[in-house]
């Protein structure tokens, strides 16, 4: 299966692909053991939304990220200056930075590949209140670079100094998932040596939940916040608008080693394709995702039989849940991996939730336990699979994917090996 | 208006776009080499100004507004 530890090529002679860094900024944790702990636990982060005055809303919950000091990251005048979302996405990176110890690496070798559905919404929003109530002379001339989708990744560049790659990738839901691929697709053929593969989002704003429940994705558990992100149950409504970033420092196989970096796993497969069926509405009978598994699983060169643990996109909605079910049965058969949502605890992170979710999937192989879905109260009779509910599941070190599945159609898993 | 009370005025937009410590924010400070303001940060700045005195400020006449005191003039000359 796996290429010996020193092997600087897999078995289709491309560079291996090392996770030495992660960073979290999620309702969940501002580092990676309080994140940890806090999906370990099993307990929603649902609540009414603080930040800003939800009452006139249908829906005003939601999943937020507890305060923090973003001076400690960027210069306050440089914070001014950034949306939400970028000052997010930069701390996540520079934690992930700080985590993979000294680099060494030629900055026209790093690249940046940040997964962004939305941007800076609560900028446009205020932005396009100034120019309604006091007209265009007073809109804020940092207002497109606040907006702009490319701006947490380009402030990634800027601070780090780094010239290689740098991209956004806005594939909604699915995005950071697709932003790490693509990351390691960029070591694999060569392009990079080190690359901020990542993702963030901040769209808890009236806008964004107003549009969202008129869609009628959220659940309208308001009364009942902690437990209204419930993937795989049977009352499951909806989802829970969540916010934050993750970050993974991919690097170089090889230079890892030699450099003596703490890895913390292999990104070994890689799969993404399309529904082209619906704008909204999963591809009837799972098919798309169910595909999009079957082909990280070939990039991976494994059998689904070799595959431990799977993160599932598992949103809460009755429609992608059951979708993903089938889906996931499809692809795996009788033999059900254990599966976790961590959404029942986040909430829906939106493009940074793919970034999110690998960590997590990272963190259940390297430290042997599956952390349970939140509110998972009585599966859904009509999803066959072993979805972790209550407490966490020991699990033996084994192979993980983690599932992205994005409005528009876009599928992403991937595949991640713990280090022996 | 006195001279004081609109350097007064444009130090406390200064501090608050700009980032800067109020004592940095002299009539000899220049906006670029001093305070470290790009051309987006002069156009908030002067946004700023506009809205605390309720002036108008055409893009043509920043021509050489490169100083504290240069904006003070200009402010003086609007507000008169």
């Amino acid at each position: 299966m796996a290429p010996s530890a020193d092997a600087t090529t897999d078995r289709r002679g491309r560079i291996r692909v090392a996770v030495t860094g992660m960073g979290i900024k999620a309702p969940a944790g501002l580092t990676i053991d309080d994140y940890w702990t806090r999906l370990a636990s099993g307990v929603s982060c649902g609540a009414p939304i603080r930040r800003w005055d939800a009452s006139a809303m249908p829906v005003g919950i939601g999943c937020e990220v507890p305060e923090f000091d973003i001076s400690t990251y960027v210069a306050p005048k440089e914070a001014r200056r950034l949306d939400r979302v970028a000052q997010l996405g930069f701390a996540a990176a520079a934690d992930a930075l700080a985590d993979a110890g000294e680099l060494g690496a030629d900055p026209a070798r790093c690249a940046v590949v940040a997964g962004v559905g939305i941007g800076g919404l609560q900028t446009l929003e205020d932005q396009d209140q100034t120019l309604v109530a006091k007209g265009p002379l007073r809109v804020s001339p940092f207002t497109v670079p606040m907006m702009m989708a490319n701006a947490t990744p380009a402030l990634v560049s800027l601070q780090f100094g780094w010239n290689g790659p740098n991209l956004a990738i806005a594939t909604a839901c699915a995005a950071s998932t697709n932003a790490i691929g693509e990351a390691a697709a960029l070591i694999r053929h060569g392009d990079a040596d080190v690359v901020m593969g990542m993702g963030a989002e901040a769209c808890m704003t009236p806008l964004a939940i107003a549009a969202f429940s008129r869609m009628t994705a959220l659940s309208t558990r308001v009364d009942d916040p902690e437990h209204a992100s419930r993937p795989f149950d049977v009352d499951r409504d909806g989802f829970v608008m969540g916010e934050g970033a993750g970050a993974l420092l991919l690097e170089r196989w090889d230079r890892a080693v030699a450099r003596g970096a703490h890895i913390y796993a292999e990104l070994v497969g890689y799969g993404r394709n399309a529904d082209a069926f619906h704008i909204t509405a999963p591809s009837p009978g799972g098919e798309g995702a169910a595909a999009c598994m079957q082909l990280a699983l070939d990039d991976a060169g494994l059998e689904p039989g070799a595959i431990g643990h799977i993160n599932a996109h598992g949103t809460s909605t009755p429609l992608n849940d059951a979708a993903e079910a089938i889906a996931i049965t499809k692809v795996f058969g009788g033999h059900s991996p254990v599966i976790t949502s961590t959404k029942g605890v986040t909430g829906h992170m939106i493009g940074a939730a793919g970034a999110a979710e690998a960590v997590a999937a990272i963190l259940a192989i390297t430290r042997g336990e599956v952390p349970p879905t939140a509110n998972l109260d009585q599966i859904d009779p009509a999803i066959a699979l072993d979805v972790v509910h209550g407490e966490p599941r020991p699990l033996d070190p084994a192979p993980a994917l983690s599932n992205s599945f994005g409005f528009g159609g876009h599928n992403a898993s991937l595949v991640f090996v713990p280090t022996a | 208006m006195e001279r004081t009370i609109a350097l007064d005025a444009v130090r406390d937009v200064a501090v608050e776009v700009l980032s800067v410590e109020p004592g940095q924010v002299t009539e000899q400070a220049r906006f670029k080499e001093d305070l470290e303001a790009d051309s987006l940060d002069l156009v908030e700045l002067v946004m700023g100004l506009e809205e605390k005195f309720d002036i108008q400020v055409p893009e043509d006449e920043l021509d050489g507004v490169t100083t504290v005191g240069h904006a003070v003039d200009l402010v003086l000359a609007k507000v008169g």
